[in-house]
């Protein structure tokens, strides 16, 4: 449990690529560490450009959604730009019905997201 | 679950625990499957009984042990019924802010609800507030 990884970082150039080893981000104690994950990456590892690739989530609570929500301030609060990508039609339209898709710098593709930063 | 007279009747007391309902919920889920539900209206379903069985346990039951939430579930070809109830003292669903609004954009909390409503057909709270009935009703195509 506490040692298993909930994402993947690969640096590109200065940017880190971020991927989700879960599918299904529901399970509480899961949310939690993904949150610690990420928030790392910032208040830790004071990464500058970071792109959240989901392309491997199929499905995700809006407990999942608070966590990225609080990441998305800890990031603006580090000067730290974010750009999510490669979210399915279903989970896109989680964040479209929520008004994230207003919150979050949204691309289709992980070039398209790295173009931007 | 081998009748095949409709609707089936399920139900489930589940503890409030937010790790021990996901195999229910999947449960009822690949019935929906066999019954020939789409992925797409799945997923909505889905998003619904996360968020309503969650919602229950986190904010009704407060997690504790001691109290249980009621899951029961009329499932058909082209009707899906599910009423959701905890233990808690009930909530007043109009007070729930509204997350879609600029100045809550950035607040963690409170998009179950908004999502709930987005996917069903419809969505009724007792007067309690402590129980939430959805269905989701197949168009005719």
């Amino acid at each position: 449990m506490g040692n298993q990884r909930r994402i993947e970082v690969n640096d590109s150039a200065s940017v880190s690529v971020v991927r989700f080893l879960d599918q299904k981000i529901i399970d509480p104690e899961s949310i939690q560490e993904l949150g610690q994950e990420l928030f790392d990456l910032v208040e830790r590892e004071d990464r500058k450009k970071i792109v959240l690739n989901f392309g491997s989530v199929e499905f995700l609570s809006s407990a999942a959604l608070g966590k990225l929500i609080t990441f998305e301030k800890k990031a603006k609060r580090n000067d730290s730009q974010l750009v999510l990508s490669n979210i399915s039609p279903e989970i896109f339209q989680v964040f479209a019905i929520t008004n994230l898709d207003k919150l979050f710098t949204i691309k289709d593709t992980e070039a398209d997201a790295l173009a931007i930063l | 679950m081998s009748s095949n007279e409709f609707p089936e009747k399920l139900s489930c007391m589940l503890p409030s625990s937010l790790s021990a309902y996901h195999d229910f919920v999947q449960t009822l889920l690949d019935r929906l499957q066999e019954l020939k539900w789409k992925k797409e209206i799945l997923f909505g379903i889905h998003m619904a009984l996360e968020e309503s069985i969650s919602n229950a346990i986190r904010h009704g039951n407060k997690e504790d042990s001691n109290k249980s939430v009621s899951v029961k579930c009329e499932l058909s070809p082209k009707r899906f019924w599910v009423e959701v109830c905890d233990e808690g003292d009930g909530y007043n669903p109009e007070e729930v802010p509204d997350c879609t609004s600029p100045e809550n954009l950035e607040r963690p909390g409170g998009r179950g609800l908004e999502l709930i409503r987005y996917y069903m057909t419809s969505v009724q709270h007792s007067e309690c507030g402590c129980c939430v009935t959805m269905e989701k009703i197949l168009d005719d195509e």
